[in-house]
């Protein structure tokens, strides 16, 4: 059979119709007979003290099974884990019960758990627990909870602060004395939501007589699930089973370890029963981590011709109550070491302090750590524009790497692989077409219209790995990815990746890396991921990571077994393995086309194996753990343009343009379709999203009919458009797309806006921009003049 | 997301839904659902019984009356914006029925259950209020009418009794040269109106003749904007006229503030969007 090549195509997604015809099988789609329904009651307070738990009244309604208070689950269950630890941080992890034992810290920390037979019984019979509080004053906001007289969350967290974390390279000092120009401000990167489509849920069943637990879970990384389990519950690895096939979005909020898993399974296990837990939507705002939350106070040293010497930070970055697993990475390794940007930039230094607070606990979200780091230097690039009243767009062309000088290590330690910014930011000028706009945008001031363009230009890091790396950043995991490569005996081919995908379309794009690479038709391809029970060990879908890391982990697996095709090939048409050529999935013999074995026929003869060669094994699987050697660095450029509405202060988009670079695209399609959606999320930082907690605690933003996240109507029509810089790194040339389009866009709409404001001498507002903090702002700038 | 118990009756007759309103005190009327579910999901409602309204005959439907236009209860948002009658009469009311939540709720949500449930932030009872509208009710004692501009008494609440249910919106024709704009400031999650402002103008010899100015979302209700309406009646239509008479569009407010918009905020579009409005239905009705 004729096979086209793959890697390029824009293949349909192929886990769509199952996707959006309602036959996915999510969590909540797992039906198990005898099922109990688990709800966890909350506490409504930010910080109190627990009095007195009445579960009595709760234990007699209809069809209650069962309930427990944080004190019956202390011996069951381990304490919440924390597994990123960063050396040098004088890093204090607090104990993080799944269910709270005498304080509960944050509006949504658990109390108790009742399950019963079904959800209404379950939620009645919360609704009747009777616990008495008694309040203790609460802190929500990270810099005032580090001063002194704060309330206190920790007796040994002093001053709530969990770490401090510093990172240098160069000489700050010297440079900030040395600038012609220091160009300082105070940035607020607010809290945001993730708000994936489906919330959190788990089902534990848990088999009294073989000692087994299966768990289906919304989960990112299923491997680490299972691996934290059997920590917390002291069931061993080889008897727990997670299973997270369908996952409906995740946004990093389903890489953490959370309670609500270990309390179904705690309860499994002691009433022998299935145990099923769903957060509604209510719930997950205030259950499921939460991301971002920074304060930055940024000060750059800069020539007079714009050139930039130097950046320090010293950031106040809000974890939440508790530590969540992944949490103390994310402001400060994910953060510091991108803080050079596409820049050179010799001279960095930056604080990171990690402070507790009685908020829902952070964790990653798209991006993480690296839309922060992107919009401080991106706002602090105009910033400097403005003071030295030079283009925005002359500043950041000023500072590039330049592409002969890849691959490049910045001051921060980290080596650029490849790029070549310069060509993704005149692609972007051209489409939009700069000059032409500054001439409108002047004819269109002089009118009392307010037009504005904002650009961000922008370096992530990508293909999270390698594990040397992750172990030098206190990181409890390897970096690395698994793939088995299974072809049965009729050629069709099994993948079992340790990659899971939940929304980025790697049933497709792996199948079309393996298609080309065993010369097989796309459909005999399947993709098999977020099994324990399936798959070999894996590191998990997040960080941009999978395609680079764990589709070359396929792509050597693939290989390996092409590898041992040939010598079976060359065997049955007995020539020498030298002589054997592989094309389209067909072995021949060099110089006689005609002298052929199909990669089928092959499969077959390894299965028989009637006639195999000398030391070649029967069977055709083959397995690959890769560690790369680096990370990878997508980069480009990201223009938005605006108008404002004076008396209004509501922003209307006028155009957004991405030049994007993530290296080479297997499926240009599913990049698109990434970049989208990362724009949408970025941009709705920008102006829509924020969770807002009152002074006591309460989140005020705590439903979708407060919290705005973003519809079709809501977002601009998107221009895509791509330079390719490959990478060395990994045998695709690839780099990674699924954060790109979060991480640009949030700078290059705030740019925007403030340049939109630019004739009321307005040079900075804090996100997010609505209109009425817009309007605000003008009526403030008129209040002076 | 889950409600708490509650029985369920289905009214065959509006004086079934009165018998079954007086024996269930605790109840609520059921109608498109759209609002009473959420909160009863959030159990911000719990009520003891659901009375479902929504195959009673005669409550859904548009009828043409001469000088009026007799919209039923339980008619959609869906089934004003599918109406000819509304689009060439009562233009205002197919404007705002199109903004409203989205098609999920134009779909099912009814124009009845707008007025009764009196939703601060709701676009109708603006509508209501600047097409002059009266509300038929019937109750143990028999039918009575309300007009529009008695009807919304405060957050939520109406001048319905407990035991009454409403059957028709009644909508005066327009006379003469008229003109009619609804100008809405959504809020970007809800879709709710931060503030929306219903116009009805008629033109007289190039002076307003009669104008009426509803404003919903500012406010804890849905009001007419009284000083607004004074300050331009009679006035010829100038855009200065239509600015100065706007500045008085917060007036008589009792102004809602929360995260998304200040009370002063608020305050502020309500000046700018029944500038709009206004400005929209004079040239309207000038064509």
């Amino acid at each position: 059979m004729a096979v086209t090549k793959m890697f390029g195509a824009s293949v349909k997604r192929r886990e769509d119709p199952r996707m959006i015809t309602g036959r996915a099988n999510y969590t909540d789609d797992v039906r198990l007979p005898g099922t109990l329904s688990l709800v966890i009651l909350r506490s409504p307070y930010a910080h109190a003290r627990i009095k007195s738990i009445n579960v009595e009244k709760a234990r007699q309604m209809p069809g209650v099974v069962a309930v427990y208070t944080g004190k019956d689950l202390v011996d069951s269950l381990a304490p919440v884990p924390c597994a990123w630890l960063p050396p040098n941080s004088d890093l204090k992890v607090p104990e993080y019960r799944a269910l709270a034992v005498d304080t509960v810290r944050y509006v949504g920390d658990g109390v108790a758990a009742v399950v019963a037979e079904n959800r209404y019984q379950a939620q009645d019979a919360a609704a009747a627990i009777e616990v008495e509080y008694e309040m203790l004053p609460a802190v929500v906001d990270q810099e005032k909870a580090t001063q002194d007289g704060a309330p206190q969350l920790y007796a040994d967290v002093p001053n709530n602060t969990a770490f401090v974390w510093r990172l240098a390279g160069g000489d700050i000092d010297a440079a900030l004395r040395d600038a012609d120009v220091v160009v300082s401000q105070r940035l607020i990167n607010h809290r945001l939501i993730p708000t994936a489509m489906e919330p959190r849920a788990a089902v534990a069943h848990y088999n009294p007589g073989s000692g087994e637990l299966t768990l289906w879970c919304t989960s990112q990384n299923p491997h680490i699930h299972r691996l934290l389990m059997s920590a917390v519950t002291g069931i061993p690895e080889t008897k727990i089973r997670v299973i997270a096939t369908d996952v409906g979005g995740g946004f990093g909020s389903k890489i953490p370890f959370y309670a609500g898993e270990m309390i179904a399974v705690a309860i499994s296990k002691d009433l022998g029963r299935p145990v099923k837990w769903v957060e509604d939507r209510r719930e997950n705002f205030v259950a499921t981590t939460h991301g971002r939350d920074h304060i930055d106070y940024v000060d750059v040293a800069a020539k007079q011709d714009g050139t930039i010497t130097g950046i320090r930070v010293k950031a106040y970055a809000n974890m939440g109550a508790y530590l969540s697993t992944a949490a103390p990475g994310v402001p400060t390794w994910l953060f510091g070491l991108m803080l050079s940007g596409p820049y050179k930039i010799p001279n960095i230094s930056v604080e990171v302090h990690g402070v507790l607070t009685n908020t829902t606990p952070t964790d990653a979200y798209r991006g993480a750590g690296r839309p922060e780091a992107t919009y401080v230097l991106e706002r602090m690039m105009d910033l400097v524009a403005d003071r030295l009243g030079m283009d925005p767009v002359e500043v950041r062309r000023k500072n590039f790497i330049p592409k002969e000088e890849f691959p490049y290590t910045v001051a921060t330690t980290l080596q650029y692989d490849s790029g070549d910014y310069e060509a993704a930011l005149n692609r972007a000028l051209e489409i939009v077409g700069y000059e032409q706009f500054r001439k409108e945008q002047e004819a269109a001031r002089a009118q009392g219209r307010l037009l504005g363009i904002g650009f961000s230009t922008y370096v992530e890091v990508c293909g999270l790995a390698p594990s040397q790396a992750a172990g030098a950043m206190g990181f409890q995991g390897g970096l690395w990815e698994s793939a088995t490569v299974r072809v049965h005996p009729s050629g069709k081919v099994s993948v079992f990746t340790g990659s899971n995908p939940h929304g980025q379309g790697e049933e497709t794009t792996f199948a079309q890396l393996v298609a080309d690479e065993l010369g097989v038709p796309l459909d005999d391809v399947e993709i098999v991921h977020g099994d324990t029970g399936r798959i070999p060990f894996g590191m998990g879908t997040y960080g941009s990571r999978s395609t680079a890391v764990g589709g070359s982990a396929l792509i050597y697996a693939a290989r390996k077994v092409r590898d041992k095709g040939a010598k079976i090939a060359a065997h049955l048409l007995e020539v020498s393995p030298d002589d054997i050529v592989f094309d389209q999935g067909r072995y021949y013999v060099k110089g006689a086309p005609d002298r052929v074995k199909t990669f089928q026929e092959v499969a077959g003869a390894a299965y028989l194996a009637w006639n195999m060669p000398e030391g070649v094994t029967p069977g055709l699987e083959e397995t690959h753990f890769f560690d790369p050697i680096n990370n990878t660095y997508p980069f480009g450029t990201h223009v938005c343009v605006v108008e404002v509405d004076p008396a209004t202060g509501k922003v209307q988009f006028l155009r957004y343009v991405a030049v994007d670079d993530v290296g080479n695209v297997i499926n240009p399609m599913i990049v698109d379709g990434q970049v989208h959606g990362g724009i949408a999320q970025g941009l709705a930082q920008a102006v829509y999203e924020t969770a807002v907690y009152d002074e006591n605690g309460q989140l005020l933003s705590g439903s979708l009919m407060d919290y705005a996240l973003p519809t079709a109507s809501m977002v601009p029509t998107y221009e895509v458009d791509r330079t390719v810089t490959p990478t060395p790194v990994n045998p695709m040339g690839l780099k990674g797309a699924g954060e790109t389009g979060t991480i640009a866009s949030t700078p290059a709409v705030v740019n925007a806006i403030i340049d939109a404001l630019k004739p009321y001498g307005i040079t900075h507002l804090d996100m997010p921009l609505t209109p009425q903090r817009i309007w605000q702002a003008i009526q403030e700038s008129q209040k002076g003049s | 997301m889950y409600p708490a118990a509650f029985e369920y009756y289905r009214a065959t007759s509006v004086p079934e839904v009165v018998q079954l309103l007086q024996q269930h005190p605790d109840g609520k009327i059921l109608a498109g659902g759209h609002s009473l579910l959420p909160m009863m999901k959030l159990r911000l409602a719990e009520p003891a019984a659901l009375i479902d309204i929504g195959r009673v005959p005669d409550l859904n439907g548009i009828q043409d009356a001469g000088d009026s236009i007799v919209v039923g209860a339980t008619t959609t948002y869906w089934n004003l914006l599918q109406s000819d009658v509304i689009r060439q009469s009562l233009p205002l009311i197919t404007e705002a029925a199109n903004v409203v939540g989205d098609i999920q709720v134009r779909n099912r949500g009814t124009l009845g259950g707008a007025m009764a449930h009196a939703d601060p932030a709701a676009d109708m009872p603006a509508v209501a209020l600047a097409l002059d509208a009266s509300m038929k009710v019937v109750g143990p004692n028999g039918e009575r009418t309300i007009p529009a501009s008695e009807f919304f008494v405060d957050m939520f609440t109406t001048a319905l009794s407990p035991d009454e249910v409403l059957t028709q919106i009644i909508f005066p024709k327009p006379q003469g040269t008229s003109g009619q704009a609804y100008e809405k400031f959504a809020h970007p999650a809800s879709g709710y109106a931060v503030v929306g402002v219903a116009a009805f103008v008629t033109l007289d010899g190039g002076k307003v003749q009669t104008v009426r100015v509803g404003i919903t979302g500012a406010g804890t209700v849905a009001k007419r904007a009284s000083a607004v309406e004074q300050a331009l009646a009679g006035q010829e239509p100038t855009e200065q006229a239509i600015e100065s008479a706007a500045a008085h569009a917060a007036e008589g407010l009792e102004l809602n503030g929360d995260i998304f918009a200040s009370e002063e905020y608020r305050a502020h579009l309500a000046r700018v969007f029944t500038q709009r409005a206004l400005s929209r239905a004079v040239a309207a009705a000038r064509g």
